[in-house]
């Protein structure tokens, strides 16, 4: 328990110094994540409104598939980029392994189905509520999506940060495509799996708890402006 | 006459239907075989006890339901997309968009403004906000608004789209006699102005003050159709005596 | 509409700066990818290599550390300019099957075991690699495997066939294949009171050794020799031989050589050069 209590110690010294190497991770971390959110954010919340909207044949398979994808191992989805990014793989000319273009492609892939079954659940919901007036409104099926979404849009917020949560998290991915090298694609998460491996637990430990703040304040602001902004418009 | 309908077109009456039945999908029959015409001119009033399949009728006449069997036709046309975009529906219990009050209005004159204006007329959405009384309260959040101001509001978005044909269900079922008076007073100014109304009621008093001519329904059966005069003097079905008596029907 | 205009905003946003980090990492042609070992990563030598070396050639140096194995496969998948690592006759087979330009000595240190200072087994004192393993089989106890088909794995391997012992019935019992690399199996055996076999750089390095200890060393057997390797041109187009050429050259020469000798930790050196200088 010695290494808790000097953990804690460690964190507050790490962020109370301004540690310039600890900055850029923390600011790789969150460029790579949000990125990686904005991307799955433009697919998966028109493929959540055309699920909520679409009624069709296999619906529910498509469903069933789309909430197991929630469940994608990060190794899983690092393995397959990495061999589609590796210079002997299909888009090896791009040049993206071992960056961090490579790591934001690979948490927008963990994180899509998720942003996709959350919103759809969500926008099912509102669609239930909204049918009949659009039917009888003569709604367009992409005005529909687009107000259901831009409605939701308060509710939409907690599915962002839950993909969020995931892709700042991660490990397994980023570690295989971003290589964990140093003042390039070190992220906090695999700065922790470093430290680990070097035996340094306090200092892992105090990343860790780091990571944690940076969650809690992402998180804070979000709910802060749903708070500010989304009391009114649901009332 | 700012909500007259859109002309150009040619008039969607006589509305015709024949031998119009739906049957729910749990296999009762919840309209029976009506034939029924209504012309142009007078404020439609459809009436009857609860449960009589009123509201039904209303949401077969928009579209809203498929018939199981017979037909609707508006000027001799079945009903279509383009047809329906003519005509407007007021629910009972008014569904609002989340936004704003002038936000809801700007959502239908959007979907209904001429291709190459993307930008809903803002001067429009005034005089709509002012005829309803909810100028003051464009900024708010229109799930804010009291019960019988969403109603108002349901009903400004509805004249947004300038119908020819405005489907009212029971819009003032749930409110008090201030707001019921002032979603009366805006229907009869659509009718004067040429809109042709088609209201759903069970408050026998809201018809006598509203109605030209009324469609009396009882257990999804046209029981009676007349003019409102007629209807209200001497009705011809022991239904509608009773109904208007006051008695229960069994 | 405002939501519109926000999706396209968003869009353009991320495309341009995707761009931007394609053309960062692209444009950056003075730069190599070495695939090497956790173990070498984790000593902290090439912080204070690459900066030298930087300094000399102006080249940055990207580390992506990894076991051997796996440092093998990825550098035939052609993503890594340089392989350095330690696993001689794995190095040799890559450059005979046209991977490599030619293999080169580097540098060397040696394999330890280490456990608890209870020492059920027994093995403190003992002389070889061989009469350690066999203590540990004999009595069963616990020993950490890194399983990971690391430059140490396929060591202990050859250790344990000098030894005459066959471990593998025995896993998941007396013998733990971790599956980790060389930090992550020594977190696991202090945690569980196992043995393990390290290499030295790695264990001095370490920070959570609690009351473990090095308890057998000294072995010719357990020498443990690093080699460098610059990928070729000829399977892989896109590799920077020249630069990679370039690092391979500036290790083993006078600068590079009393460079790693020069890196110590806890007051004690960590790797031992001996690349043939010209």
């Amino acid at each position: 328990m010695q290494d808790v209590s000097s953990a804690f110690w460690i964190a507050f010294g790490l962020v109370a110094g301004l540690d310039a190497d600890l900055l850029e991770i923390i600011a790789l971390s969150l460029r790579v994540s949000l990125f990686a959110l904005v991307i799955s954010c433009l697919i998966g919340l028109p493929v959540g409104a055309v699920l909520a909207i679409a009624r069709f044949r296999g619906r529910s398979a498509v469903l069933i598939a789309l909430n197991a994808l929630m469940g994608l191992p990060p190794v899983v989805v690092g393995l397959i980029v990495y061999l589609h990014l590796s210079r002997a793989g299909p888009l090896g000319w791009l040049n993206l392994l071992y960056t961090p273009t490579a790591m934001i492609i690979a948490q927008a892939i963990l994180i899509t189905p998720i942003i996709a079954a959350l919103s759809r659940q969500i926008l099912e919901d509102l669609h239930t509520e909204y049918a009949e007036q659009f039917r009888s409104l003569s709604v367009p099926a992409h005005t529909m999506m687009q107000a259901l979404i831009w409605d939701a849009r308060f509710s939409l917020l907690t599915v962002a940060l839950a993909g969020f949560g995931r892709a700042i998290a991660e490990v397994g991915a980023v570690i295989i495509v971003g290589g964990n090298i140093d003042h390039l694609t070190r992220v906090m998460t695999t700065a922790i799996a470093l430290e680990t491996s070097k035996g340094d637990l306090p200092l892992a430990l105090a990343l860790g708890i780091v990571l944690l703040v940076i969650a809690l304040t992402v998180n804070g602001l979000v709910m802060a402006l749903r708070m500010t902004a989304g009391r009114q418009a649901y009332a | 006459m700012r909500d007259a309908p859109s002309h150009g077109f040619a008039s969607l009456l006589p509305l015709q239907t024949c031998d119009l039945t739906f049957t729910a999908a749990n296999g009762s029959r919840l309209i029976h075989g009506i034939d029924l015409t209504l012309d142009a001119g007078s404020l439609t009033v459809v009436m009857g006890p609860n449960g009589a399949g009123k509201s039904v009728f209303l949401r077969l006449l928009h579209g809203l339901l498929e018939p199981t069997g017979g037909t609707i036709k508006y000027a001799g046309e079945p009903l279509s997309d383009a047809i329906r975009k003519r005509q407007a529906l007021v629910f009972q219990k008014p569904v609002l968009l989340r936004r704003s009050v002038a936000a809801n209005i700007d959502f239908v004159l959007k979907l209904r403004a001429r291709p190459g204006s993307t930008q809903p007329d803002p001067v429009r959405r005034d005089e709509l906000l002012d005829q309803v009384g909810l100028l003051d309260r464009a900024a708010q959040p229109a799930r804010q608004l009291s019960g019988g101001e969403q109603q108002r509001l349901a009903l400004a978005r509805a004249l947004a789209t300038r119908p020819d044909i405005l489907f009212l269900d029971e819009p003032t079922a749930s409110l008090d006699p201030a707001s019921t008076l002032m979603i009366e007073q805006i229907t009869s100014d659509a009718h004067a102005a040429g809109t042709k109304i088609i209201c759903v009621t069970h408050d026998v008093a809201q018809a006598r003050r509203l109605a030209g001519d009324v469609v009396f329904l009882s257990n999804g059966h046209l029981i009676e159709t007349a003019n409102a005069d007629d209807f209200f003097s001497n009705p011809k079905s022991r239904e509608a005596q009773a109904y208007l008596e006051g008695r229960l029907i069994v | 509409m405002t939501f519109i205009r926000a999706l396209a905003t968003s869009a353009i946003i991320a495309a341009a700066i995707t761009t931007t980090l394609v053309a960062i990492a692209s444009a950056n042609d003075r730069s190599i990818i070495v695939q090497s070992t956790t173990s070498t990563k984790n000593s902290g030598l090439y912080n204070v290599l690459l900066p030298q070396f930087k300094k000399a050639t102006g080249i940055t140096v990207h580390i992506v550390a990894v076991g051997t194995g796996q440092a093998i496969r990825n550098a035939r998948n052609c993503d890594g300019d340089v392989l350095l690592v330690h696993a001689k006759g794995a190095e040799q087979k890559f450059v005979t099957d046209g991977f490599g330009t030619k293999r080169h000595d580097l540098m060397y240190n040696d394999f330890v075991f280490v456990g608890p200072p209870s020492d059920s087994a027994k093995i403190t004192g003992s002389k070889s690699a061989s009469d350690t393993l066999k203590k540990i089989a004999t009595s069963k106890a616990i020993f950490a495997s890194r399983g990971d088909d690391s430059g140490t794995h396929k060591k202990e391997r050859t250790l344990w066939q000098a030894a005459g012992i066959d471990p593998t019935p025995s896993s998941g019992k007396w013998y733990r294949e971790t599956g980790s690399g060389m930090g992550a199996t020594l977190n696991i055996a202090v945690g569980m009171g196992a043995y393990a076999m390290t290499d030295r750089a790695t264990w001095i390095a370490f920070k959570n050794k609690r009351d473990f200890k090095v308890l057998v060393e000294g072995d010719k057997a357990l020498f443990n020799q690093y080699g460098i390797t610059a990928v070729s041109a000829k399977k892989c187009p896109s590799v920077k031989t020249k630069l990679a050429e370039t690092f391979s050259a500036w290790l083993r020469s006078k600068s590079g050589q009393s460079a790693i000798a020069a890196y110590k930790r806890n007051g004690q050196q960590l790797f031992f050069p001996n690349a043939v200088t010209n």
